[in-house]
């Protein structure tokens, strides 16, 4: 396995040490002690010494070329549409079945924070995680589909948007690996995902700060000898707790952010859960990295993939986008039932233009950020540039979506404050809309 | 399959009337701002080339809104619709005023593309129509109109004031919406074609704006107009179970219209906007955490987002309508979204602009003047509002007024 990192820094520290000490200023100067110290130094930073740590999963071999998912290429007389394929609207029936009658009724209750492992063996049966792994490797997944993950982000935030974050922590890993990973880390962490019962992964970018930029990353990986040593603090990491598998990105000295494949029994991870204003049902958790280090085979993409963080942040800020569509849909389904109902001043407050306003502008913006999620998601999908897309629809999200939430309050007035009604509980869920980054990798 | 963007073929017709926009209108937007009532003799080329699309079943113009889509294909479809709303889209990314004025096309077109019998529709061939709706004391409330049309032999008499009649003063003819007996209410309101030059038709006055100013807005007094009897446009019978919805199916396709013509002009005045601050060093790359850019920089961002929900429910509706899917809801979002973020985008370029925004040196100013219409006209934004809502709610005009 070859070392380009070490190769060429060391190639031209040795250079300059041929160059510094054949030049005769050196001497007289009286600068050859102060100067051999200084490269002494040099060579050594360059040269990090590290423990060498071995993965428990095996690679018989790396995937072939074509048992890795294919781009989607759309037909050729490609025209403006909004019909969902065949195969999209049969999950979301099915999904949406499953947000309504399992999801939403205990959307209350796991508000505390405890999630049965019932849940997860349900979630496990619908196959999500399974329909992003290949078929090559006994996964449902023929096609990289950004716009099918985004829907389905749409219609399990419609049951809840904690629990939806919960249920795709496994594909969001999946989709991390599957567009950014190497061929031999698809074979070595993706059959996990095929198997009877759920398995939790996360992804860790996020860092506690006021003004974290998911561009500036604190947590640091420097290159070993043995491989790579990591240093930081991760937040709002889903699943966090009590996640096996975990992509954490770092600042890569001399590189930029990268992704890192870490496995929970590394030394050096401390994982504690997080107390948030809500979404507490997706095990939101703290990560600290002391001098965790990782083999080189941890690196996500090895010298194989070229990564591009940009990419990575724009497919999980669709996956947040979808997300909001979801629960901003649950809150104006909610308030429409309410507000025709309610009865005040002898009629229903839905005949009231003030209040029935607000319901109409809640469903134009909410179709405004429809629009715009799915446009960004379909040129995902189509290998088009969708940078500019995904950012917009951030924006979009970002301010409608708590719009929405604080008026899906409003709307019920007092009983829209106390937790017997579920508008409080969206209200804080969709705070975190234009905060999370990286949740889940669409 | 899911996807936004406008295929290649439609792409075309909008470049086309990019170019026409660009090439034609700008040139001469401020010269018929300020000469409010002067006739724009350049377009009548424009005119002419309409014509000939319009002939080659383009479907382009007034007239291409209300094919309905054909045959049992289930096929997804981009037509008519479609292309109207692009093209309108980018013909007031040069001049929404005088895209109001193009001769041959006005709301009386479409009106007699949507209900005329072919004889009709041979009679008014090439005319421009004019459509006159408003009168002093109804506007929103247009089922309260008060002009009235009275049968004598074998002509109608036409007698009422209808004011904020685009095109009134230039078109050929004049669709007037009367009523046959004021006490059935909307159910007797038919619409007559009546021809410039019949005696008792007159246009008396031509409003001075604040916007749209190339376009003419006139006051129209019919003093016992005689009209053909088959000048009617429509059934003459009074069928008091039928809904309004019929005359207003019309509007379920005029609205994503608006909606473009107020997206084109908020896109012309982001467009100088951004030009004039790249200009002055500002650079737009959609990096860097949004709170950590420059405000002016974040503020272009949150209004394009604005405008582009804008442009895509407006593409929404026109698709849905050419998919033979019913869009009333969809049309009432779309013009209602169109006509809010279209003024205050223009009105904030003008801001971000300082003094370049408010000079008559750059066009800007003028479309923070001509936006303002699109959100009143063809049902104001509260009246979009109540649509929507009554939608949404599943509420009759009876329980949400």
């Amino acid at each position: 396995m070859s070392n380009n990192y070490l190769i060429k820094p060391m190639s031209m520290a040795l250079e300059m040490l041929g160059r510094i000490s054949s030049s005769e200023h050196i001497n007289r100067w009286k600068l050859r002690e102060p100067a051999l110290k200084l490269v002494y130094q040099g060579m050594r930073q360059s040269v990090r010494v590290g423990k060498f740590v071995q993965s428990q999963y095996l690679a018989p071999k790396p995937l072939d070329h074509d048992e890795t998912l294919k781009k989607n290429i759309p037909p050729k007389n490609d025209r403006f549409d909004l019909t969902l394929t065949r195969e999209q609207q049969m999950v979301r029936d099915e999904l949406l079945k499953f947000a309504k009658q399992v999801m939403r009724p205990m959307s209350r209750d796991v508000d505390s924070g405890e999630v049965t492992p019932e849940f997860f063996s349900q979630v496990n049966e619908l196959g999500l995680a399974l329909g992003g792994v290949p078929e090559a490797i006994n996964g449902a997944g023929t096609v990289r589909s950004p716009v099918s993950n985004m829907l389905m982000a749409e219609d399990l935030g419609y049951g809840d948007m904690s629990l939806a974050i919960a249920a795709l922590a496994p594909l969001g890993f999946v989709n991390t690996i599957t567009e950014f990973g190497s061929r031999e880390q698809q074979a070595r962490y993706l059959p996990p995902f095929t198997e009877e019962t759920f398995v939790s992964a996360s992804i860790a970018l996020m860092e506690p700060e006021a003004r974290f930029n998911v561009n500036k990353l604190k947590t640091l990986a420097v290159q070993t000898n043995a491989g790579f040593r990591l240093n930081g603090v991760k937040c709002m990491v889903p699943l966090g707790a009590q996640s096996e598998l975990m992509i954490v990105f770092a600042e890569l000295e001399d590189h930029g952010p990268r992704g890192f494949i870490l496995e929970r029994h590394y030394p050096g991870i401390t994982i504690e859960k997080e107390l948030n204003m809500g979404l507490s049902a997706a095990g939101m958790s703290r990560v600290v990295l002391t001098d965790v280090e990782v083999p080189v085979s941890a690196l996500l993409g090895e010298q194989e993939v070229h990564y591009s963080h940009e990419r990575m942040i724009d497919l999980a800020r669709i996956g947040i986008c979808g997300l909001s569509l979801g629960t901003c849909q649950a809150v104006l389904d909610f308030v429409i039932k309410y507000a025709n109902e309610r009865i005040a001043f002898g009629e229903p407050i839905s005949n009231r233009q003030a209040v029935a306003f607000m319901i109409a502008d809640m469903a134009i913006e909410l179709e405004s950020m429809r629009m715009l999620t799915y446009r960004a998601a379909g040129r995902a999908e189509q290998g088009l540039p969708f940078h500019r897309e995904a950012y917009l629809a951030q924006l979009m999200c970002a301010r409608r979506a708590m719009q929405i939430g604080t008026d899906g309050v409003q709307i019920l007035g007092g009983h829209g404050y106390v937790c017997e009604y579920p508008v409080e509980l969206w209200y804080r869920q969709l705070r975190a809309v234009g905060i999370l980054e990286g949740t889940f990798v669409v | 399959m899911i996807n936004l963007e406008i295929p290649k073929k439609l792409r075309q017709v909008g470049d086309m009337a990019h170019a026409v926009a660009e090439g034609m209108f700008r040139p001469i937007s401020r010269k018929y701002d300020r000469f409010e009532h002067a006739y724009p003799e350049e377009l009548d080329m424009l005119r002419s080339i309409l014509q000939g699309m319009s002939d080659g079943g383009s479907g382009m113009g007034a007239e291409g809104l209300s094919q309905k889509k054909k045959g049992k294909s289930k096929e997804i479809t981009n037509g008519n619709n479609m292309a109207v709303v692009l093209n309108m889209m980018e013909i007031c990314w040069g001049d929404s005023a005088l895209a109001l004025t193009i001769p041959g096309q006005g709301l009386g077109n479409a009106a007699i593309a949507a209900v005329a019998t072919p004889e009709q529709k041979k009679r008014f061939e090439g005319k421009w129509a004019a459509m006159a709706i408003t009168e002093p004391d109804a506007g929103s409330d247009s089922a309260a109109i008060n002009t009235t049309a009275v049968l004598d032999g074998d002509e109608w008499v036409l007698n009422g004031e209808k004011i904020f009649v685009t095109c009134g003063e230039r078109a050929d003819l004049v669709v007037i919406w009367a009523t046959l007996d004021q006490s059935l209410g909307r159910a007797a309101i038919k619409s007559f074609v009546v021809e410039k030059k019949t005696p008792g038709m007159k246009v008396t006055h031509l409003e001075k704006k604040l916007g749209i100013r190339a376009s003419d807005t006139a006051t129209i007094i019919l003093d016992n107009c005689r009209i053909p009897r088959d000048n009617i446009l429509g059934t003459e019978t009074i069928d008091t179970k039928m809904s309004f919805a019929g005359v207003m199916q019309t509007f379920d396709n005029t609205r994503p219209v608006v909606a473009a013509m107020s997206v084109g002009v908020a896109k012309a005045a982001l467009d100088l906007t951004c030009d004039l601050l790249s200009r002055e060093g500002l650079t737009f790359k959609y990096k860097g955490n949004r709170f950590e850019i420059p405000a002016i920089e974040a503020e272009i961002y949150r209004m394009e987002a604005e405008l582009e929900a804008a442009r895509l429910l407006m593409f929404k509706a026109a698709w849905m309508a050419d998919n033979g899917k019913p869009n009333s809801k969809e049309a009432s979002m779309s013009k209602a979204k169109a006509g809010r973020v279209g003024n205050e985008i223009t009105l904030r370029c003008v801001e971000l602009c300082s003094s370049l925004g408010y000079s008559e040196d750059h066009l800007l100013e003028k479309w923070a003047r001509d936006s303002k219409i699109f959100d009143i006209f063809e049902g104001t934004q509260q009246i979009q509002q109540l649509v929507v809502a009554r939608r949404v709610l599943k509420k009759s005009s009876k329980d949400l007024k």
